[in-house]
């Protein structure tokens, strides 16, 4: 139509400028038609706006409101299922459904009341944005529902969100209506489900046929239904079949044995995402033994200190990140960010001060350094004691890590241990790089490999170990920013992952970075799937027991390190 | 032994100062009566006869860490299992004096709804049973670990931290309320020791002489040990343990007897002090216990054996007060004591004071012992 319109436009516009001759000789009847013009579009503008006027103020509309607003309960059924055929009202029943659709009675009119300081504050029921006065409280009556007329409404505004454009918000609506669907809402569907474009609301439409079709008495309905629902994730759908499928629930043996069998189908899926999640937890626990020892594998592994204050560091992270948070109270999730830079420094700082001031004494007698390190992590324990009281500080979570991925009806992932798990990937290739890559890196295997020779070469092994140390130990601070999103934020948290952390890097092998990873991965799975067996306490006990035999038999680890840096 | 004390004033002295307390206490709180000065209060009689017990357990790893240089990060747990020990038959002689009234079962395995005794409860009723694994119960696990351990060649820093995983994983153990040992409340509430109300003074004073004497029994024990051929052959390996082994010795089996002879001490420690404080939970196999038993040996200094009681006393007679004055510098002491230790103190007080006794004549320097 359009297009039509836009080439006659073309053909006819330039025409007066062609016959420019023949209409100033012709003025007359050019103005005639003119006029009638004008006043075409002034009738049509004055029908319109009279069209208009009547929609507003005309008889058909006020009075389901004066219904809604007086009438006894039937009548505001009526009301609403009248209200509920234009759209238009789709705010006024949205109000009411939230309770702010209130009686002015000054007025005697309905209107969209929300509280503010003085008592109300008034706005039209149909946009909800003209504000009409501010008024006390007592000023306006509230519109009272029965739980019958809160189904209605329900119902109401589902069939008008149906038709919304919005693909989320139909989709909401069909949830809201297939909750409890009659005949009624399942015409609504079925008429949506021709016009629908968009593949999920399609598919919710669909699912909320089909259920309807199962629990009605057309057979061949029903075993269809059965067979379309049982490649479903649908956790509505699961509780129905398997009711039927209980026995003597279902008359018809046909009927039960599809659903038996069906059943059979969705539990064998559930298995499956039952295993799924069980690897995520596992990867999820993993990535936390990871980054609780990837510092520690600098620390042991690369200089071979044994530093019994690594759980501390990481507790000094976790509060970092609380400090920033008290800091920022109004951005949490910039805080949670800017405190890994700061995690990474405050404890970096801290270990640069423990190794200058107590370890380089000790280098070459590793039980020393364990004892004093064990002091340090003492020291370090009572001061957050002392500073922020023994008990436990709440770090929050911002919006965007808290809530979870729902990938289906059964199966959805958190969405702080999926942070977590990509927080610590990321940790462990930047390391990685900073050791392959930089400078710093270079020195430290260098310092690592044969430190005489090191030394000989020109490089201050003095400084290199302080830096590494202090390397480290700022990794063990950005483990504590992440624990402080699933654990609590107390002076024990550092004791808490000490030894599982000595655990995963003895049992990777010392020294060698990507065996730290593998065994904590495999440590965490492993616990993940050892859990619903043994129970959480007896699966980290069998995990213990696991690694103390494990060392008899493989004393330097899954991947050991070759070479004379072995004998060491 | 006249050659013995000759040779070292302070063991002489300490073995003196050990004799006095045990027998003193006793002897007075006997012939005194409750309100006369020379009376000891049933506090400290408990509070030295604990003290006793903590030298005990200094004693038995300063035995396997001074002499056969094993740093165990998990004495503790060897130390918990003869306590519970103790407390199994402890329980076994409540009887039907219990809050339930059971003959057979103890109150909380009534409370967890149990019908019968666990198989490994059984025998506990006897007092010479319960002895006897006392020493069997630590001892097994300690063979049984050690073998695995020294055959393997596991040595230095990683020994020690699986020796702490092992006391962690015992420490999670025990909380479980299915494994039949009391859960989190542990074992409490004893009545009375063969027959004898455990409340009573005598028995209290009679407990303080027991340990009295089995630390100096230990105490004999050990120094012969490590003066005799064997002890010669573990400090050998303590310090080359190589040359040790291409002399031909079976430097396993050596380091294992040490082991689970410290174990068994350990045990005995932990036996005599359960019914001294009337309790053992499971807090006892806290990696951080076995870490205290560490710095008990090193402030004392280690490789001395008198040190390690010395040191325990002292560190222990540090925490008694500060704990009560100021229950927040005790960490504070703990971890300070623990860095100057290692970083000043390389050879504890007893080192300090053998200096100043031969610094007179000789100029040493503040060098540490290798490991």
């Amino acid at each position: 139509m359009t297009t039509n319109h836009a080439k006659n436009d073309f053909k006819t516009l330039p025409l007066p400028e062609h016959t420019a001759g023949p209409v100033r000789r012709n003025g007359g009847v050019f103005k005639s038609l003119l006029s009638l013009a004008r006043a075409a579009i002034w009738a049509l503008f004055l029908l319109t706006f009279s069209a208009n006027l009547a929609a507003q103020t005309g008889d058909d509309l006020p009075q389901p409101l004066e219904q809604l607003r007086l009438g006894s309960m039937a009548e505001r059924e009526q009301a609403i299922e009248q209200l509920a055929e234009d759209s238009r009202n789709l705010k006024l029943l949205q109000a009411l459904q939230d309770g702010q659709l209130m009686d002015w009675k000054a007025e005697s009119r309905l209107v969209i009341a929300s509280e503010s300081a003085k008592g109300y504050n008034l706005r039209d029921p149909f946009d909800g944005k003209a504000v009409l006065a501010d008024v006390e409280r007592d000023a306006v009556g509230k519109l009272n529902l029965t739980n019958k007329l809160r189904s209605v409404l329900r119902k109401a505004i589902g069939g008008l969100q149906l038709n919304a454009d919005s693909a989320d918000m139909r989709l909401e609506a069909v949830k809201a209506i297939a909750k409890d669907a009659d005949d009624k809402a399942l015409q609504l569907l079925r008429k949506r489900l021709e016009k629908e474009r968009d593949a999920a609301v399609l598919a919710a439409i669909q699912e909320a046929l089909w259920l309807q079709d199962l629990n009605g008495d057309d057979k061949p309905a029903r075993l269809a239904a059965i067979t379309a629902l049982k490649n479903i994730n649908n956790q509505d759908a699961y509780n129905r079949l398997r009711e039927l499928a209980e026995p003597d629930a279902e008359a018809d043996p046909e009927v039960a044995e599809q659903a038996r069998s069906a059943v059979k189908k969705i539990e064998s899926r559930l298995q499956n995402y039952a295993a799924i999640e069980t690897v995520f937890f596992g990867l999820s626990l993993g990535a936390v033994l990871v980054l609780a020892s990837i510092g520690l594998a600098i620390t042991f592994g690369v200089m071979g200190v044994i530093n019994m204050a690594h759980g501390e560091l990481m507790m000094l992270g976790a509060y970092t990140t609380y400090v920033m948070q008290q800091l920022l109270p109004e951005y949490l999730g910039t805080a949670l960010i800017i405190s890994i830079p700061m995690a990474f420094l405050v404890a970096a700082l801290v270990g640069v001060i423990i190794e200058r001031g107590i370890i380089r004494f000790l280098y070459g007698r590793p039980l020393e350094t364990l004892l004093a390190t064990f002091g340090v992590s003492l020291f370090l324990q009572q001061s957050v004691r002392s500073i922020f009281s023994p008990l436990n500080r709440s770090v929050s979570t911002p919006d965007w890590m808290s809530g979870s991925w729902q990938i289906n009806d059964f199966l959805s992932l958190t969405w702080n241990r999926f942070y977590i798990l990509i927080f610590c990937l990321l940790v462990f290739t930047a390391l990685l790089q900073i050791l392959k890559r930089t400078k710093l890196g270079l020195e430290v295997r260098a310092v690592a490999q044969n430190r005489g020779m090191a030394r000989a070469m020109g490089i201050p092994t003095a400084r290199v170990d302080a830096m590494t140390f202090g390397l480290g130990s700022g990794i063990a601070g950005v483990a504590g920013v992440a624990l402080s999103q699933i654990t609590n934020v107390g002076p024990n948290l550092g004791q808490a992952y000490i030894v599982d952390s000595f655990m995963v890097v003895v049992f990777g092998g010392v020294g060698n970075l990507f065996g730290t990873l593998v065994a904590g991965f495999s440590l965490g799975i492993a616990n993940k799937f050892l859990e619903p067996y043994a129970g959480a306490v007896l699966a980290k006990i069998l995990v213990l027991v696991f690694i103390i035999l494990f060392i008899q038999k493989k004393p330097r680890g899954l991947f050991p390190q070759k070479g004379r840096a072995a004998d060491g | 032994m006249k050659n013995l004390l000759k040779q070292d004033k302070t063991y002489a002295s300490v073995l003196i100062a050990l004799a006095a307390v045990t027998l003193i206490i006793p002897f007075c709180n006997l012939i005194s009566s409750v309100d006369s000065p020379l009376h000891f209060s049933a506090y400290s009689v408990s509070l030295i006869g604990k003290y006793l017990c903590f030298a005990l357990l200094g004693l038995s790893l300063d035995m396997v860490w001074g002499y056969a240089g094993i740093l165990v990060l998990g004495q503790g747990a060897f130390f918990a299992l003869g306590g519970y020990a103790m407390g199994m038959y402890l329980m076994r002689q409540i009887g039907t004096r219990g809050v339930y009234g059971n003959p057979e079962l103890p109150d909380f395995m009534v409370f967890l709804n149990w019908s019968e005794l666990p198989w490994y409860w059984l025998g506990f009723e006897n007092f010479g049973f319960a002895m006897l694994m006392v020493f069997l119960a630590p001892g097994i696990l300690a063979f049984v670990f050690g073998w695995l351990a020294f055959r393997s060649r596991v040595t230095g820093v990683y020994l020690s931290i699986i020796t702490q995983a092992l006391t962690y994983a015992l420490l999670l153990a025990f909380f479980r309320n299915e494994m039949g040992f009391g859960g989190n409340n542990g074992l409490t509430d004893f009545k009375e020791i063969l027959g004898f109300n455990i409340q009573s003074e005598a028995v209290r004073s009679m407990l303080l002489l027991l340990s009295g004497l089995s630390l100096i029994g230990a105490l004999l024990l050990c120094r012969w040990i490590v003066n005799s051929k064997l002890g010669r052959v573990v400090t050998a390996i303590r310090d080359q343990e190589s040359r040790v082994r291409f002399l031909g010795y079976r430097v396993e089996l050596f380091k294992l007897w040490v082991f689970v002879f410290a174990a068994m001490l350990a045990g005995l420690a932990g036996a005599l002090y359960v019914p001294q404080v009337g309790i053992i939970n499971p807090s006892e196999f806290s990696p951080l216990n076995s870490l205290e038993i560490v710095i008990w040996v090193a402030v004392g200094g280690r490789g001395t054996l008198y040190g390690a009681i010395i040191g325990a006393v002292l560190v222990n007679y540090a925490k008694s007060v500060l704990t009560g004055l100021m229950p927040d510098a005790w960490l504070f002491c703990l971890g300070g004591a623990f860095i100057l230790v290692t970083l000043l103190l390389p050879d504890g007080i007893v080192g300090l004071l053998r200096r100043r006794i031969k610094s007179k004549s000789l100029d040493l320097s503040l060098e540490g012992e290798p490991t």
